[in-house]
């Protein structure tokens, strides 16, 4: 089973886990960037970030994922929160 | 006659401790430590099975539980490897895959039709007569011919269990290399599981010999590696334990008795050696020919003479060292077979020629010949040096070459490559963390072999984190052989390729000359390599024939893909303790007193309805019926709920529903409903906002898990001041509802007022009920006055009590969700779910009302708006029928529109109240409104026309809630 690392609690079973999709701008308001992403989702060969929670602890963060390999490049908390 | 050697001739066996079982009816009498393959032999009784396609007499091959030769019946337990279980006192085996018995099995004539049967006779043979005659007539004779053990109908219970095991190295495999590996990783502080297939450490140092001299030298090694893990308390020894698979990230399961371990390892040390091939030649499958380290394992462990007179195939340096072990156990050799190519100035042929025995040059084996009815070997006929010989014996040992263990590393992604001058498959491209040695990384030298180890061992502490010296790298040291023979067919057949399967060489070429020049599909066409010994010895002759008939090399072909499992697993192993998740509302045991039959919903239990299952619809007609007259309470506690609290709640709230709820005043409940990113309807709920910075929401029992971790997701995008709590099983709920509602409350001490001017609809109150600390909520579930009262759930079962004490007098009595559906239904309020799907609009339901005019942005706003721009593709509709038609319409009738399909019933039922059949619909948008027709595709095929009327079924004016 493979091991994804949480930000806040280390490496455990990516059974403990949920993803939620690739990370994009959330600029709704540009309406055709928008239905691009979700009519023509992108599905790049290499290193994708996404969204993932770690259920338990209700972690939200993004790892960095190369889509040929299933490597876990890096994961990390999304940048921008409050206790930056 | 026995065939016992003397001490120290079988380390494994007790020789003062007899044991007997019967085989096949008859009596024999083995010792402790014997196998029941070992103790047959002993006996002199070689045939063990009968092959699955032609039913020929089968015996002992690997000794090492890789062949499918040695599968025997236990009582209670099929396909038992007879080269690995122990015997016991009072074991009864028998042979499998026989009609009749084992030594005159009628089906043996299949072995002289075989030309009748050839590779994909399945495939070609058995069409007639009529298209079901496979399935009829054919399938249920050839499985009763072709098949292993049978199941046992009343077998014993056994406790299966699942375990966890971490450790920074996990080494598979206890040979000289594995044990080295673990010593060294041991050494440098790392914790070591070592996981052996066999009943002790050791591998081939406790069968093999290595030199001409003798075994001191290996005897001695061994006892130096036991004794110094022996000193080891942080190395975890599993013998009898099989490492079933590689999983990503090191992680394994080893399987050991009735326990699966899951083990986690740092580092994995693959130790797993080499499987022995049995050369293909005609005949080659006849009790008394065995891979040489077959005929080792028989001598050393349990001091058996596998024959008296045999004949030695030595395809490469091993041949000569089995053949001196044959001569120290009063063997008498008749040959030693040595092919072009072979070196002949090595230690054990002088040693071998210094015994007297012949060493015949340039050899090659034609065939063997069987004595009666082919149940031993007789004699070989071999060619050498431009000359053909015939030899009698009783034994064949053939040394022919070796796969590594390759199916672990294969598992993981390693890539395979063939050396066409040893003629051997070798492994590259590791992953990180996992490290090879021994025989598995082509070192057959003893001290190569125990250097590798030392490496790997280091490396893989290394890579634990722990500090190392690093060892030399220790060059592959391949054994020497000649070139490969030519793998020709024999024109006469019997050349077996694959003996679990009953392929021989001209099958794999027939299979490619009928169209078959990939490996995946001759595997698939041919089934080679599909048996209990899963192409450990098939995969290399077929890669061999493959690309000598396609002009390739054996590197370009490979091998089937390797998948776990490595072997076969019991049922129970995986199945296990299972455990179930289930939750239950605090009201659960009240339920239960009075009759609920409970129903899952997700992980919950919920009552379906109260009484008899007898009386299943009376029932349900009689709940709908109580809260229309009087008054009645469901269990509501497995609803979602959230808390949203911070500065910006009401913002936030804003943006994830498509109502207005930024300036929804304190105290007041409003609807929400929830759209994706695509503009789909994925959850509604009410929120009662309790104060300027908090509101709580409810959500729908089996969404609420997706609806949490979206807005969780959005949350750490938005960055607003919020904290989003799942609140659901902290809270209990209870939904009275029905015209009396409010009487029923009236009678219960509490601080709120209830009244119809004090507490107005879609208004909520927080305050106390009989004591219990209540949120409040005036909302329509049902269509009637409807109070929902959500207390802490430890007050749940309280509160529910006190509720049905008060509303006694007034014919109280709870409801279930099945009434619930109908009262619902019967108000055409949507259940997300049921009358939703993936791509559910507002729209299309007619929900326009709920989205906020005023609002620039909600999630989904614009996906939604753009694709009702697109123009309506169905709309959710009300219809009614006359009569009960559950015999040909129910949920998921599609809806026609000019003939096509345009949509489904999502939701029908008989109302009670209405005394009518009414459902919900998706329709071509002209046929949806009021006064038109839908037609529906009945179960049987006939067209129902319907009605469409308004969804609001009943009480459209909605006055009942308002008194």
């Amino acid at each position: 089973m493979k091991l994804l690392t949480c930000p806040i609690n280390g490496a455990r079973n990516i059974t403990e886990f949920e993803y939620l999709g690739p990370v994009r701008n959330t600029d709704d308001g540009d309406q055709e960037r928008l239905i691009a992403h979700l009519f023509f989702a992108p599905n790049p060969l290499g290193v994708m970030p996404e969204w993932w929670r770690h259920t338990p602890s209700n972690t939200v963060f993004v790892a960095e994922r190369h889509t040929q390999t299933d490597a876990i490049i890096k994961t990390y908390l999304p940048p921008g929160g409050g206790d930056d | 006659m026995t065939m016992r050697l003397d001490a120290p001739w079988g380390t494994r066996i007790d020789r003062d401790r007899p044991v007997s079982f019967s085989f096949e009816g008859r009596l024999y009498t083995g010792f402790a430590g014997d196998c029941i393959a070992s103790a047959l032999a002993a006996n002199d009784q070689w045939l063990l099975s009968r092959s699955f396609k032609y039913h020929r007499p089968r015996g002992v091959l690997t000794m090492a539980g890789q062949d499918a030769n040695t599968l025997v019946q236990l009582e209670e337990e099929p396909n038992v490897c007879a080269d690995l279980r122990p015997i016991e006192q009072g074991m009864a085996v028998t042979a499998q895959n026989v009609t009749g018995s084992l030594d005159r099995d009628r089906f043996a004539l299949l072995d002289r039709l075989g030309r009748f049967l050839p590779v994909g006779f399945y495939y070609r043979s058995f069409f007639s007569p009529g298209h079901r005659s496979w399935l009829k007539l054919w399938e249920p004779i050839i499985r009763k011919a072709a098949g292993l053990g049978t199941i046992s109908l009343e077998p014993r219970p056994v406790a299966y269990r699942k375990a966890y095991l971490h450790c920074d190295v996990l080494v598979v495999g206890a040979g000289a290399a594995g044990l080295s590996a673990a010593l060294m990783a041991s050494e440098a502080g790392a914790s070591v599981v070592i996981v052996e297939q066999g009943k002790e450490t050791g591998g081939a140092l406790t069968y093999a010999r290595f030199d001409a001299e003798g075994t001191s030298r290996a005897d001695r090694q061994l006892d130096t590696l036991r004794d110094d893990l022996d000193q080891r308390d942080t190395v975890h020894v599993m013998t009898g334990a099989t490492c079933n698979g590689w999983f990503a990230d090191n992680w394994l399961p080893v399987i050991k008795d009735e326990t699966l371990y899951r083990v986690r390892a740092r580092e994995v040390v693959i130790a797993t050696g080499s499987h022995e091939q049995p050369l293909v030649f005609r005949n080659n499958d006849l009790p008394g020919i065995m891979v040489s380290s077959a005929a080792q394992r028989l001598m050393r462990h349990y001091g058996v003479r596998p024959g008296r007179r045999a004949v030695v195939y030595a395809g490469h340096g091993d041949g000569a060292l089995a053949a001196l072990d044959l001569i120290d156990a009063g063997v008498a050799v008749e040959a030693i077979l040595a092919p072009a190519g072979h070196p002949m100035d090595t230690p054990p042929i002088d040693a071998v020629a210094a015994r007297g025995v012949r060493i015949l040059t340039d050899a090659t084996v034609i065939e063997a010949t069987g004595g009666a009815g082919n149940r031993h070997i007789r004699s070989v006929r071999v060619s050498h040096a431009g000359s053909e010989a015939m030899l009698p014996c009783d034994l064949l040992v053939t040394a022919a070459g070796y796969t590594p263990g390759y199916q672990l590393p294969l598992h993981a992604g390693v890539r395979l490559t063939h050396d066409e001058r040893t003629q051997s498959f070798a492994l590259t491209e590791l992953p990180a963390h996992m490290h090879l040695a021994g025989a598995v990384g082509g070192h057959f030298d003893l001290d190569a072999v125990m250097a590798s180890g030392r490496l790997a061992g280091a490396r893989a502490a290394k890579g634990a984190g722990y500090a190392v010296d690093m060892p030399e790298e220790v060059p592959a040291t391949p054994f020497e052989a000649g070139p490969p023979t030519p793998l020709e067919p024999h024109p006469k057949g019997r050349d077996f390729v694959d003996f679990d399967e009953d392929l021989q060489v001209k099958d794999i070429r027939n299979a490619i000359a009928d169209g078959y020049r990939e490996l995946e599909l001759v595997k698939r066409y041919s089934t080679v390599g599909m048996g209990p010994s899963q192409g450990r010895h098939s995969a290399l002759p077929t890669a061999r024939i493959v690309a000598g008939q396609t002009g390739r090399t054996v590197a370009e072909i490979g091998i089937t893909t390797a998948r776990p499992p490595f072997g076969p697993e019991r049922l129970g192993v995986l199945a296990g303790p299972a455990h179930t998740h289930h939750r239950y509302s605090p009201m659960h045991h009240q339920h239960r007193q009075v009759g609920a039959q409970m129903m899952p919903a997700g992980a919950w239990w919920r009552p379906a309805y109260y009484g008899d299952t007898a009386r299943r619809d009376d029932a349900i007609a009689a709940e709908v019926d109580m809260v229309r007259q009087s008054v009645g309470m469901l269990d509501v506690s497995t609803l979602g709920k959230l808390l949203i609290r911070g500065t910006d709640a009401a913002a936030f709230v804003d943006r994830i529903y498509t109502m207005a709820h930024a300036k929804q005043p304190v105290g007041r409940v409003r609807y929400c409903l929830m759209l994706n990113e695509m503009g789909s309807v994925v959850d509604d709920g009410v929120a009662f906002k309790f104060s300027d910075d908090e509101f709580y929401v409810t959500a729908t029992t089996a969404a609420v898990g997706r609806v949490f971790s979206e807005m969780v997701l959005l949350n750490a995008q938005w960055r607003m001041e919020v904290d989003i709590q799942n609140v659901t099983g902290a809270f209990a709920a209870v939904n009275l509802t029905g015209p009396k509602a409010r009487a029923v409350l009236d009678g219960m001490a509490s601080n709120i007022d209830f009244g119809r001017d004090g507490f107005g609809f879609l208004e909520g109150r927080t305050g106390h009920v009989a004591g219990c600390p209540v949120h409040a909520m005036r909302i329509g579930f049902t269509g009637e006055l409807s109070f929902e009262l959500h207390t802490p759930q430890s007050y749940g079962a309280a509160l529910w009590s006190a509720l049905e004490k008060a509303g006694k007098a007034l014919r109280l009595h709870p409801y279930g969700v099945e009434a619930s559906r109908i009262l619902r239904l019967e108000k055409g309020h949507i259940i997300i779910g049921q009358d939703t799907d993936a791509l559910t609009t507002p729209h299309e339901l007619g929900m326009e009302w709920a989205l906020s005019k005023k609002k620039r942005y909600h999630l989904g706003r614009t996906s939604t708006m753009r694709r009702k721009e697109l123009g309506l593709k169905r709309k959710l509709c009300g219809f009614q029928l006359p009569a009960d038609p559950s015999a040909e319409i129910g949920e998921s009738s599609l809806v026609l529109h000019a003939g096509e399909p345009v949509g489904f019933v999502t939701s029908i039922a008989v109302s009670p109240t209405l005394n009518k059949t009414i459902g919900l619909a998706y329709a071509h948008p002209d046929d949806s409104t009021p006064g038109s027709q839908i037609r529906l595709r009945g179960r049987c095929g006939t067209d129902i026309d319907a009605p469409v009327v308004s969804p609001h079924f009943f009480d459209p004016e909605n006055t009942r809630q308002d008194i």
